[in-house]
């Protein structure tokens, strides 16, 4: 059995599992998926990308921005039977941008203990480490390089 | 030898500061605009990094070099760098006109000095002038100090940290291993966790440690008083000597030892004090730039969408903004440094949204003490907290945890051996069959939640986010506390 007690204006409840074992008749508001002023994911409503997503980490921010941009954009859109093989040219740009910057873009074989801690960009973890850079997936671990030839 | 590279006399961009809201909003400028020439002016050495682990995880590294590495290990186990980038993420300043795909520069030792609006233009202080499209104005703060060390004079102020830099972690650092004592004032957020991480010290150096406050308990302003005293205990079991409702009255230096006074009585004889008793939002241009400082508040004054004037944003510590669900505040957290520098960025670059994204904040005090907390955290607001019970078949959670046993063990018998002038009051009877090991706080304003403090759970912040969002009244707390599933881990 739960038991209560005031402490002056402050109220305690200490409750058992079984307490809270029914389901709550706490009645929550239906949120709205169209709402301009949530945070977005990286699709936009109009099936634009959300270069500022967190879920993106430093990638379309650092050095290498604009070509990853380019590259993403181009996949994005391609309506190719093998999607993104148009883009093949954008990729090689962005990677040879990402060789010049070997501490902001950790190569290939880096990548396989990256992805693994990478946190999980949908705000279920917590936010202690949040950072521009870390509540998403730190540049120090990038998200796996979208491969136009693997889908 | 060419001519001299030249800083930029334009900025499309230029954020003043150069700490987490600044950061965050070129990140945001830079991800929206491209090609965008972001400019951040600093006063600071250093290029942006994070402020957390300065008074957490860096005390807590196992490497002796760690106030050269500044890394740490996070929640997820990785360990990484304080600083958000490492300097081949930026450009030189000197090249940000010439970047083809723009970039964000970092200038270094210069502080903006004065703002012209009507220009759109800024003065540094080696008399070098800027201008800009839009311009950010991030520029935190600096801890506040009490006046009568200030006025103490050279031998207590040479003797006393103010805390909040890199520099400032070195120093506490060094310092912690040279001397005998350090007293910490003030028992809020960063007195306490310092407070902690000296403690934890304490018991392999033999350094005294001890923290004296006005309040009743840790976290006096922020937490219930039940649950105030209860970190308290906690507190004291890391080796902290706590002193509790203690006005400091005078401070003097005596014999290379510092004399603290309370206004009851009681002496404190220490080597070193840190004061850590809030931060002063650092409103220096407010004049020159013609721009509204809050009165309650402190800090620049900004509409929802962090705007202070045509062109000018302030985010982070500096900025007192309207927050639509919860009001007026002004909010001095890291995840609020995040949020606030993000949105700025995104209102910079055209977007017109105003804070409506909670953040967030969180401390550790200790084995026993984590909690993340969202929306108004005032102690003199009513609360409903809702605990998961102990159950007959629960060890106390103090008992199990750890190696904090050996470590409680230590600072009893520390304690029985205390010099009679630093005794505590003896705490009234506390019923311990109430313990606070794991909930859920409500705050109400006015029957609605304001304010939730996650107690020792963890992973549940969007719920909090959500109701907080709602702003709905409900009847009873105890059904929205089942929305926690407290008893699971």
């Amino acid at each position: 059995m739960s038991y209560c007690r005031e402490d002056g204006k402050d109220r305690i409840i200490f409750v058992t599992k079984e307490d809270h074992d029914a389901p709550s008749n706490a009645e929550l508001i239906a949120d709205d998926p169209n709402d301009p002023y949530e945070e977005q994911g990286l699709i936009l409503p109009d099936g634009g990308i959300n270069w500022n997503c967190p879920c993106l980490g430093g990638m379309a921010s650092g050095p290498c921005g604009t070509q990853f941009k380019e590259a993403f954009s181009c996949f994005h859109y391609s309506k190719e039977e093998v999607k993104g093989s148009e883009c093949i040219d954008k990729f090689r740009s962005m990677q040879e941008c990402m060789q010049r910057f070997p501490e902001l873009y950790p190569q290939e074989d880096d990548k396989e203990d990256s992805s693994q801690e990478s946190a999980p960009a949908d705000g279920s973890a917590s936010e202690r480490d949040s950072s521009p850079s870390a509540v998403e997936v730190s540049p120090e671990n990038p998200p796996p390089t979208v491969n136009p030839t693997t889908s | 030898e060419g001519l001299p590279e030249a800083l930029p006399a334009h900025a499309p961009y230029l954020l003043i500061g150069g700490g987490t809201a600044s950061f965050a909003a070129a990140r945001s400028i830079r991800a929206r605009d491209p090609g965008a020439k972001v400019l951040i002016v600093t006063d600071e050495p250093d290029l942006p990094y994070m402020r957390p682990p300065l008074s957490k995880e860096l005390w807590f590294s196992d490497d002796p070099a760690v106030t050269d590495t500044l890394r740490f290990k996070q929640w997820n186990g990785k360990e990484r760098s304080i600083y958000f980038q490492p300097p081949s993420f930026y450009i030189r300043p000197e090249d940000l006109d010439g970047a083809e795909n723009g970039g964000v520069a970092v200038l270094n030792n210069r502080k903006v000095v004065y703002m012209d609006v009507r220009g759109n233009k800024v003065k540094l202080d080696d008399d070098t002038e800027i201008s800009y499209d839009k311009c950010l104005i991030a520029t935190g703060g600096i801890p506040r100090n009490l006046q009568l060390i200030e006025r103490a004079g050279e031998e207590v102020m040479k003797r006393t940290t103010l805390f909040r830099k890199i520099e400032d972690f070195k120093s506490l650092d060094k310092v912690s291993r040279n001397v005998k004592s350090v007293t910490i004032i003030g028992g809020g957020f960063l007195g306490s966790e310092l407070a902690c991480a000296l403690g934890r010290r304490s018991t392999e150096s033999g350094l005294e440690v001890i923290q004296m406050f006005p309040e009743k308990g840790n976290m006096g302003k922020v937490l219930p008083e039940y649950l105030s005293n209860w970190t308290t205990e906690k507190v004291k079991k890391e080796g902290v000597k706590v002193l509790t409702e203690a006005l400091v009255k005078s401070v003097t230096c005596k014999d290379d030892q510092l004399e603290i006074k309370l206004k009851d009585g009681r002496v404190v004889t220490t080597d070193h004090i840190v004061a850590a008793v809030g931060l002063e939002p650092n409103v220096d241009l407010a004049k020159s730039a013609g721009l509204e400082v809050d009165s309650d508040f402190g800090g620049y004054r900004v509409n929802a969408e962090l705007q202070a004037r045509s062109n000018i944003w302030v985010a982070g510590d500096a900025a007192c903004f309207y927050d639509i669900r919860l009001g007026r505040r002004r909010v001095e957290h890291h995840d609020h440094a995040v949020v606030s520098g993000r949105l700025a960025g995104e209102n910079m670059t055209g977007a017109s949204k105003p804070y409506w994204h909670q953040s967030m904040f969180w401390s550790d005090l200790g084995p026993d003490v984590g909690y993340e907390a969202i929306g108004i955290v005032d102690s003199s607001l009513p609360t409903v907290g809702v605990f998961a019970k102990a159950t007959a078949k629960d060890t106390p959670k103090a008992a199990t945890e750890m190696s904090g046993t050996g470590i409680r063990s230590e600072s009893e018998t520390e304690d029985t051996a205390v010099s009679p002038v630093a005794s505590d009051t003896p705490s009234p009877a506390a019923e311990n069959k109430d313990d606070f090991g794991k909930g859920v706080i409500f705050y109400l304003r006015d029957k609605v939640v304001v304010g939730i403090i996650l107690w020792n759970v963890f992973n549940r912040m969007p719920i909090a986010r959500k109701i907080i969002k709602d702003g709905e009244e409900h009847a009873d707390l105890n059904e929205v506390a089942k929305l926690f599933n407290i008893h699971e881990d």
